[in-house]
């Protein structure tokens, strides 16, 4: 089944008709992803690579049933584009753009809250490069070919370091049910653990792999998550053995900057928790392989 | 961006923080001169630089004369000062803020802090002041008081009551308390800070609050909508290759290696960092050169990673998915014709067009050790140091 995204998922592009909206619209539509237009405010009515322009999300959701929205919207205007398409019913986002303030996310995951759970949108990102369902769906600025389909779910705050992750599988002929981006700000839209609850309900995928960094308590908690509530088999790599303490590595969110925080720690964590740990950034398939190989 | 001391204080002043008397000095006469102005018997004389524990590095002087702050300021000014938040190179004090004294009798240690786990705002404080965090976290776990703030409200005056008995203040000093935790509230919301930090915060021995110490964070992402807190900026505090780098749109920071780095993506650069030091060599350098990297941006990296004299081989790993290979390699070609590139280069190119990429890299006749695998590049790049160095 993949999670999050699949074939029928109809899809709406926040900031089309932009330079950078424009160019992955083209790119996705061209690996197959279902779009089904586009928001940019002011010019609704007009059609842009053939396809309708709205000028607000409702009236784009109305008009085409969509349940999943990409945003490309420059940083200071982000976070109201990902409560507009929260609050016209969206169920899936993903919030590509990089450099959204700290303290607007604040308020966008507070403004969330609004919704009951069941209605309430998954925001992946910001500062992400996306999610794909390989040969389904790809809402995201990823090269599409170096995913395979298959059996293994990714979940990752890097946009490169997955694609390093996903082509060496390939190489080894493991593919990927859907990978996950969920981005390398310090407050982001979801976490590890809320996607590993999806990838343990979804019939396809057999074994989970999470791909953190530095910083933040994420890894820690899906670390323990998974010791409580996985039956499926979760692999980890934490890049960033080699970062000083207190600078910020890119990322806005990859510093370590309190208890915790640091490589070694958390993969002693999720060592602890049974996480089969990649020890270095060459190994992914190894040992992806031997988790698969124990369960078959 | 990290501010000074005393534009920290000003803005919190403004914010209903209440601070000591002082002013800002460039000479030694400046700061006398300051200290007339300021009155009383005792002056502090401290060294404005971005870094906490400027104390223990000597940059901050008690005085009882004119005099002595004249002298304290002779030497503080041009003085390289070191602590463990500056790292071995220090940071050269170019400022001094000269301040009235206080009687201190109790030392209290506040902070406000943006909270990845609950995602807000959070007061961090305890009655163990003039301790460092890590350090009290460690030592003194049961003092610290943690407070979240909500969002869509910000903080209430029924919070800042709860930390202020909770440190143990005295009827009298509660409402000056509320409004210095209110007010550094405020400041953090209003400017975008990711960080105030108080410390210590003073009860003096007269009774009153007053915040001899304070520092502020902001947001860089934020900087667009406070142009005056942008301008605050002391270019002379922060390491200036990664300033450049910053100005060039690439995102650098030094270490102490010698195999220099050009990487495309935060997680993957750190992940080829840990594969050159899983292989036995060190990087010099994290890199990141960005999406849609033109040879313009290439050659610039390029020139960054080469401005660190201890850069004695370069590895290039691209996984290019927004990226074209075939432009990296061109990238590539162009900056090693240009700088006359003296030490050896290991080259990856992944992912998008990377045929073409390769083929523009052997095509070229430089002598570019190409490698497939991130395993490779990090092999290959370790031997070429090893062999260009003899280590």
């Amino acid at each position: 089944m993949a999670i999050h995204l699949v074939e029928s998922t109809k899809v709406l592009v926040q900031g089309f008709t932009g330079q950078i909206g424009t160019f992955h619209a083209t790119d996705m539509i061209k690996y197959g992803t279902n779009i089904v237009g586009g928001v940019t405010p002011g010019k609704g009515g007009s059609k842009h690579l053939d396809l309708p322009v709205f000028n607000t999300m409702k009236e784009a959701v109305e008009a085409t049933g969509a349940t999943a929205s990409i945003i490309f919207v420059p940083p200071p205007f982000a976070a109201d584009s990902i409560m507009e398409a929260a609050d016209a019913g969206i169920k899936f986002c993903v919030a590509i753009t990089d450099g959204i303030p700290s303290q607007d996310m604040i308020r966008v995951k507070r403004y969330m809250r609004r919704y009951k759970e069941a209605d309430k949108m998954i925001l992946t990102g910001p500062n992400c490069a996306g999610s794909i369902s390989p040969g389904k769906c790809m809402m995201g600025i990823m090269p599409g070919h170096i995913y395979m389909p298959g059996e293994v779910g990714v979940i990752g705050r890097s946009g490169t370091l997955g694609y390093e992750a996903a082509s060496q599988m390939k190489q080894v002929g493991i593919g990927i049910s859907s990978s996950i981006g969920i981005g390398g700000d310090p407050i982001n839209g979801s976490s590890f653990k809320d996607h590993l609850a999806a990838f343990e309900e979804d019939d396809e995928t057999k074994a989970v792999v999470i791909i953190g960094e530095i910083g933040g308590p994420q890894e820690v908690e899906a670390a323990m998550w998974t010791k409580e509530n996985m039956k499926k088999p979760v692999i980890g790599y934490i890049a960033g053995l080699t970062a000083p303490k207190g600078t910020r590595m890119g990322h806005a969110g990859a510093i370590i900057s309190a208890v915790g925080d640091s490589a070694a720690e958390k993969v002693e964590i999720l060592t602890e928790c049974g996480v089969a740990v990649v020890p270095n950034p060459s190994s992914f398939a190894p040992v992806v392989q031997a988790a698969l190989a124990k369960i078959s | 961006m990290d501010i000074h001391e005393y534009q920290a204080k000003e803005i919190l002043a403004d914010y209903g923080v209440p601070i000591p008397a002082g002013g800002l000095a460039y000479s030694p006469e400046q700061a006398a001169y300051r200290a007339t102005e300021i009155g009383g018997e005792v002056w502090v004389v401290k060294a404005q630089i971005h870094s906490g524990a400027r104390g223990k590095a000597g940059g901050i002087k008690v005085c009882k004369s004119e005099h002595e702050v004249s002298d304290a300021a002779n030497e503080l000014l041009g003085k390289k000062l070191v602590t463990h938040q500056t790292g071995p190179q220090g940071k050269v004090c170019h400022r001094l803020y000269v301040e009235a004294g206080c009687n201190i009798d109790r030392e209290i240690y506040l902070a406000f802090v943006l909270d990845r786990e609950n995602e807000s705002v959070t007061v961090v404080a305890s009655a163990e002041g003039g301790m460092e965090i890590e350090q009290l976290a460690v030592e003194k776990p049961e003092s610290i008081i943690k407070i979240a703030v909500e969002p869509a409200v910000g903080m209430q005056p029924f919070q800042a009551r709860e930390i202020a008995f909770a440190l143990g203040l005295n009827k009298s000093q509660i409402n000056q308390a509320v409004t210095t935790f209110l007010g550094c509230y405020r400041a953090m919301r209003d400017l975008d800070a990711n960080m105030v930090e108080i410390n210590p915060l003073v009860v003096t021995k007269e009774g009153n609050i007053i915040a001899v110490d304070a520092k502020m964070g902001f947001d860089d992402n934020a900087l667009f909508r406070h142009g005056n807190i942008a301008e605050l900026r002391d270019k002379s505090q922060e390491d200036s290759r990664e300033m450049r780098a910053a100005d060039r749109g690439l995102s650098y920071v030094g270490l102490d290696g010698n195999i220099g780095c050009i990487i495309n993506g935060a997680g993957l650069a750190m992940a080829s960092m840990d594969m050159i030091m899983h292989a036995g060599g060190e990087p010099a350098n994290f890199l990141d050169i960005g999406g849609g990297a033109s040879p313009e941006r290439t050659t610039k990296a390029f020139n960054l990673v080469l401005s660190d004299d201890k850069v004695e081989c370069i590895l290039v790993n691209i996984f290019a998915g927004i990226n074209r290979c075939d432009w990296i390699a061109e990238g590539v070609v162009q900056a090693v014709k240009s700088i006359d590139l003296k030490v050896p280069l290991v080259c990856r190119l992944s992912g998008t067009n990377v045929e073409e990429g390769r083929k523009i890299l052997k095509d070229s006749g430089l002598p570019i050790i190409m490698a497939d695998t991130l395993q490779e590049a990090a092999d290959k790049a370790v031997a070429a140091w090893k062999e260009a160095t003899g280590k």
